[in-house]
């Protein structure tokens, strides 16, 4: 019983918008809800916590530049100095404005690219991995909106009828 | 409707009082002529900090060039140039050799070659001279470094405000009013600016040394640029850019109040029409206006990028200015539909062009740094040497501040942070446009005092007279703009 879910299908991003926030003002509990495109403000109407991808990309950003500084300092100052234009490599500090871009890109390279992978580990997404969403028609025109059923299923089938729904499911989760 | 709060009022009057008198007091006590400076300079050796500091500056300060010796480097062929008053006797063919030996340090050799012939008394009298016209220029060129920068923070909002035009932004029309109550300084600033400019021009001042006929005629490269740097041609290049951009302030802003009453959108049209047109002929202009008005100030130095690089600091400025009145008047309860998000979004432009400034700050030094000419690393070796701690003043207020204050998304809504940081962000540009003004007018006799602080008083003081006297003329919301709805509905 306890694995059941009710699948409201929409064909419409604000009748999914309006429907979100009904069900939530009816303390409907959203497992989660499959959208073909990103909804603006469907995070927030779902009551979704704040992102920390932000915070993980400033440390991102952090590790990035020291590994860049710590990398020009070894190869251009302790393992093979060189005299470049006049500026020989005797102080990482001294010849510092040659290595900026190099600490900028590593910065931005580090961000970017651990942020990407943080954000796929935290979506549990990897290759070759099953697709997750109940149905293939959230990948080209409708929304689906999946709510856990509590021993209340004809009452979340009307109710989902009157908020708009196209389609309304009710569906054994395994 | 707004009205102009009597304590700002007075503040803003308080304000411009404290400034002239600052200002005055400024001109007053500047010395008349070398015996005051004798005495300046004997007091000054009593003191901590006396000969050393001279010494420095005799040898790497490149404003010498303004008054006495006249000892260069040709850019081509590392020869050494003529030598005026200062250097008569000077063993030119020995200082080839030498300079061709150790170009980066031509000049200094030069110098010293020059100043071995000379006695002691004739070198004392020429550094008194010097020290005197760098002093008779520190409240000029105080008074010019505030008032180009309350300036161009007005220009640039202009710019800001043309940019939402034709970009068709849907958020930003609520503040539209606000944008143009803060240009409405830009007639008030160009003309102070204009009368600058024509006193410099008849000799009032010493800022720009090409303007003096001695100077160009004992100056092989600031000759060769006469051509372009000539008072005429530079007056006239003034007038057409001030006028230019007044006239697009004027008809923009007249065109934005007719849409008010408008039944349809053909004045919104005609502004976005008249705004493309703007900023085509302000990118064009802005570039030859920095070369003219600051880069000409250090006339034998040069840097391609270095309008984009004023560009920056003015643009910076003006958004902060737009968020800090913004911020003021939302205070005061007359943007009703000016929200969180919006305020959110100029903070991120604060951020966003903070990061911009510093791009070009940069690029500039480091190309000059690692191309090591010796034409091009005075500028900044007198930067580093002279102004040490506003030359990396600035970029720590201009850069790590901002960086770490506004990048947290959360500080971007909130009133005290954004004021803090704008605070700090508009004094890091007056300072970085210090360092681009004083080095080439004073040399090392610079100094934030009583003149300089005096100067920004009375043009803040101005400049809020003048900006919250034009929002109470008009309605705060520009009611009839096509995307005003949106704006008002303006979600991040």
């Amino acid at each position: 019983m306890s694995n059941k879910v009710i699948y409201a299908i929409y064909n419409d991003d604000d009748i999914l918008m309006d429907a979100v926030k009904k069900t939530r003002a009816a303390h409907h509990h959203i497992e989660e809800v499959f959208t073909p495109f990103p909804v603006h403000g469907l995070d927030k109407a779902m009551g979704i916590a704040p992102t920390r991808l932000a915070i993980c990309a400033f440390l991102y950003g952090c590790v990035g530049i020291s590994v860049a500084t710590a990398m020009m300092n070894y190869i251009m100052i302790q393992d093979w100095p060189q005299d470049i234009g006049g500026k020989p490599s005797f102080s990482y500090i001294e010849n510092m404005p040659a290595f900026v871009p190099i600490m900028f890109e590593l910065t931005v390279f580090f961000a970017a690219h651990l942020m990407v992978i943080t954000f796929y580990m935290r979506s549990k997404l990897w290759p070759f991995k099953e697709a997750e969403n109940p149905d293939v028609r959230t990948t080209d025109d409708h929304f689906l909106m999946e709510v856990a059923v509590n021993d209340n299923e004809e009452e979340l089938i009307s109710f989902f009828q009157s908020t708009g729904a196209v389609e309304v499911k009710v569906i054994d989760k395994h | 409707m707004y009205t102009f709060s009597s304590k700002l009022k007075t503040l803003s009057f308080v304000l411009m009082a404290v400034g002239i008198l600052g200002i005055g007091y400024g001109f007053l006590t500047a010395p008349k002529d070398i015996q005051d400076v004798e005495k300046l300079l004997a007091a000054e050796s009593h003191g901590s900090h006396g000969e050393a500091k001279h010494e420095t500056s005799g040898v790497s300060d490149e404003t010498h060039v303004a008054t006495a010796d006249h000892t260069e480097v040709t850019e081509g062929e590392k020869m050494v140039e003529g030598t005026a008053a200062g250097s008569p006797s000077v063993d030119s063919s020995k200082v080839v050799e030498q300079i061709q030996a150790e170009p980066v340090h031509a000049e200094v050799i030069v110098k010293k070659e020059g100043h071995h012939e000379l006695s002691a008394e004739e070198e004392h009298t020429e550094h008194l001279n010097h020290v005197l016209h760098q002093l008779q220029n520190k409240p000029w060129s105080a008074f010019y470094v505030a008032c180009i920068f309350f300036m161009l923070v007005s220009l640039g909002v202009l710019v800001f405000y043309a940019i939402q035009q034709v970009a068709q932004a849907g958020w930003s029309p609520v503040l539209f009013r606000v944008m143009q109550g803060i240009t409405a300084y830009l007639p008030v600033g160009s003309v102070i600016f204009f009368i600058f400019l024509l006193l410099s021009g008849f000799h009032l001042n010493h800022l720009f040394i090409w303007l003096d006929p001695e100077v160009v005629a004992t100056d092989k490269l600031i000759a060769n640029k006469a051509g372009y740097l000539n008072f005429p041609f530079w007056i006239i290049r003034a007038a057409i850019f001030l006028i230019g951009w007044n006239l697009y302030r004027y008809y923009s802003r007249k065109n934005c109040l007719a849409q008010d009453e408008a039944n349809d959108n053909l004045n919104y049209k005609k502004n976005f029409k008249l705004s493309a047109m703007f900023l085509v002929f302000f990118i064009v202009s802005e570039s030859i206006m920095s070369w003219d008005w600051i880069m000409s100030i250090d006339p034998h130095w040069f840097s391609t990028l270095f309008g984009w690089y004023v560009f920056a600091s003015f643009f910076v400025s003006s958004i902060t200015t737009i968020a800090l009145v913004t911020l003021y008047l939302k205070a005061k309860g007359v943007l009703e539909h000016v929200n969180t998000s919006h305020i959110h979004d100029l903070a991120k432009f604060m951020f966003g062009f903070s990061i911009f400034w510093t791009y070009l700050w940069f690029s500039q030094y480091m190309l000059i740094w690692y191309a090591n000419i010796p034409e091009e690393v005075t500028y900044y070796i007198t930067r580093i040497e002279l102004y040490n701690l506003p030359f990396f003043g600035a970029v720590v207020m201009n850069f790590v501040f901002p960086l770490l204050i506004l990048i947290n998304t959360d500080f971007k809504r909130i009133t005290w942070v954004l004021v803090m940081a704008g605070v700090v962000i508009l004094g890091g540009h007056y300072i970085d446009f210090f360092n681009m003004i004083m080095p080439g007018t004073v040399g090392d006799r610079w100094f934030i005092g009583i003149s300089e602080i005096a100067s920004v008083l009375f043009f803040l003081g101005l400049f809020i007279y003048v900006v919250f006297t034009a929002m109470t003329k008009v309605p705060l919301l520009a009611k009839r703009n096509p995307f005003i709805e949106e704006s008002k509905h303006f979600h991040y």
